[in-house]
């Protein structure tokens, strides 16, 4: 592993921006007082004068975005996942859900994996509650490669945007070649005995499950579902229907996210068992990020733990 | 203001005010004190002075509005519907399923209507980022928005207050609608915002305090906002409760309660009688 090259999904907000800064100038960047943090500081390094800084104000700084776009225009905004999804959820359901605007929310340091700060910065319930707007298009990309390519198709995309991106240096999976689509899942490992859906940082972690349980004879299909919402049906009922059971993996509670998304489906359209990795219904605490992500049994490991519980649960 | 172009704003904030008293009776709900309070200052600021255009309500550079007291919809909706936005008609369907006119402005389908509130305090921040993008994008147009004396209890309006004096937005004017009722009571007694001119002044604001029930104040109010410098401007504009209506006229219970019939043919026939006394 020592030649895995790691980078947080946080770096793809921030080059992002800058690349499409490059081409295109009928965007404004807001973030509330954590742009070194949140990498917009990079965007305004290279063009200060397309940047605003809200101050600790998100909730401002939503409705600011939502006033920007009900003139036309198109407007990142950020800050941590905490501050965006949880402190501003009304004012991103009511100013910008609601009226359907073209606001990017791009939210970094979700997740266990902010580490140390602990608790009241780990944020594992956005999924969860962004999810219940209607209208509200998730993404969860799994390495710096995808983050760039959503933010890509965030800006081509018209209407209220949610991505959620790490802080913790994560392995990159993917190459330029990789083509993200909103709403597409990817399979990136095929597979009959089980599948692993899997979105964020959990993606590069179900990869190791996958190759743990061939060596134990047991082939596992792998899906990286980088958009939550709205979430590809079809192969989540493919995968139901091809491999009898599922694993969700995610840096997320087990309450709202991935895991309910997918159970929603297969309970609806083709019900098999579902088995969850997650964070369990509890808060974090303060821990350097990798030791938390092997505490809260994060890892492939974990997940290949998982499916062989799963394989017993097949009918 | 010359006594003729006065008169004529005080007929149509009368028909304003007829229409917002025409709505909520047929919802049987919504919120006529309220409405009836800040109905001049919209009336002044769509008839005589926005550059708005009914044929072509989604004009690129029109002046934009945010009702940021999203509950006075009826008072909005009256006010469009009497400019030519939609029939006003349409009026009797205010909250009813299948109509456009939503209990809360609804931006995705009212003409007229630049964006959804109703939420308290939010509606300024939209205002703000509004008036940002006219800045930024070099757009040149004004945007204007209107706050309840009860809504300015809510902290993001303070947060859009100190952003919108920090990034030196000229081009922003918010009538703060001191009627001095809010639904528990009088705001002094539920949680008293006062004094609200001192504290937009000590956010860097322009403060012209005014009574928002007199077009020539109004009208002096907006002129000395936009003599050109770069601060945000606020209007605290004195006004009247349930205006129009004499029993409606500050009356604490008039906030979010229909007239009855009976209490509507009285109210018609008191604004009937208004009406015709200025023709």
């Amino acid at each position: 592993m020592a030649d895995v090259i790691k980078k947080a999904t946080r770096e793809a907000y921030g080059s992002g921006l800058i690349k499409l800064g490059k081409k295109y100038d009928d965007f404004i960047v807001m973030d509330a007082d954590l742009a070194a943090a949140t990498k917009a500081g990079m965007f305004k390094k290279e063009f200060p004068e397309r940047f605003y800084n809200c101050g600790i104000a998100e909730q401002n700084m939503i409705g600011i975005a939502a006033g920007i776009a009900a003139t036309g225009k198109k407007v990142f905004a950020s800050s941590f996942a905490m501050f965006a999804a949880g402190r501003a959820f009304e004012q991103i359901r009511n100013s910008v859900g609601y009226p359907h605007l073209n606001v990017k929310i791009c939210a970094t340091h979700a997740g266990i994996s902010v580490g140390e700060d602990g608790a009241t910065h780990q944020c594992n319930e956005d999924i969860g509650i962004l999810r219940t707007i209607p209208g509200m298009v998730i993404i969860n990309p799994a390495d710096v490669v995808e983050g760039e390519k959503a933010m890509e198709a965030m800006y081509d995309y018209e209407g209220p945007c949610y991505a959620r991106f790490g802080r913790l240096a994560v392995p990159v999976i993917f190459d330029d070649d990789y083509k993200f689509e909103i709403g597409k899942a990817v399979t990136l490992k095929e597979g009959t005995d089980v599948t692993i859906i899997a979105t964020g940082l959990m993606v590069a972690e179900a990869l190791i499950a996958h190759d743990i349980l061939k060596e134990q004879g047991i082939s596992a299909r792998i899906i990286n579902m980088a958009t939550i919402k709205p979430i590809d049906r079809e192969a989540i009922v493919k995968a139901a229907k091809e491999t009898g059971v599922i694993v969700t993996a995610e840096e997320h509670s087990i309450i709202g996210g991935l895991a309910s998304a997918v159970c929603e489906v297969v309970a609806e359209e083709y019900p098999v068992h579902v088995v969850k990795v997650g964070v369990n219904d509890e808060f974090g605490f303060s821990g350097p990020a990798n030791d938390l992500l092997d505490k809260f049994g994060l890892r492939g490991v974990n997940i290949a733990e998982k499916a062989k519980e799963a394989l017993k649960l097949k009918k | 203001m010359n006594p003729q172009k006065q008169q004529e704003l005080q007929k149509i904030a009368c028909k304003v005010r007829m229409g917002i008293i025409e709505g909520v009776h047929a919802a049987k709900a919504g919120h006529p004190g309220g409405s009836l309070s800040c109905a001049d200052i919209l009336t002044y600021l769509y008839f005589n002075h926005m550059n708005i255009n009914p044929a072509e309500p989604k004009m690129e550079n029109r002046d934009r509005f945010v009702l940021s007291k999203g509950h006075a919809a009826p008072a909005l909706y009256a006010t469009l519907a009497e400019r030519g936005f939609f029939p006003v008609e349409n009026l009797k369907t205010l909250r009813k399923i299948g109509s456009i006119l939503q209990g809360h402005p609804d931006m995705k389908n009212i003409p007229g209507v630049d964006m959804s509130t109703g939420s308290l305090g939010q509606g300024i921040s939209a205002a703000v980022g509004m008036a940002l993008s006219s800045k930024h994008f070099g757009s040149n147009y004004n945007v204007y928005t209107i706050l309840g004396d009860g809504e300015i209890e809510e902290g993001q309006v303070w947060e859009a207050a100190m952003f919108a004096a920090n990034k030196k937005l000229g081009n922003l004017v918010a009538f703060v609608d001191l009627n001095n009722l809010q639904i528990d009571g009088t705001v002094d007694e539920v949680n008293s915002p006062k004094p609200v001119d001192k504290k937009f002044q000590a956010f860097g604001w322009n403060v012209i305090c005014i009574d928002g029930n007199d077009f020539s104040q109004i009208e002096s109010a907006l002129a000395e906002a936009q003599k050109g410098n770069d601060k945000p401007t606020a209007i605290i504009a004195t006004t009247v409760k349930g205006k129009g209506v004499s029993y409606m006229e500050n009356v604490v219970g008039w906030h979010g309660v229909a007239p009855n019939d009976e209490q509507y043919e009285i109210a018609m026939a008191e604004l009937k009688a208004q009406l015709e006394a200025l023709n």
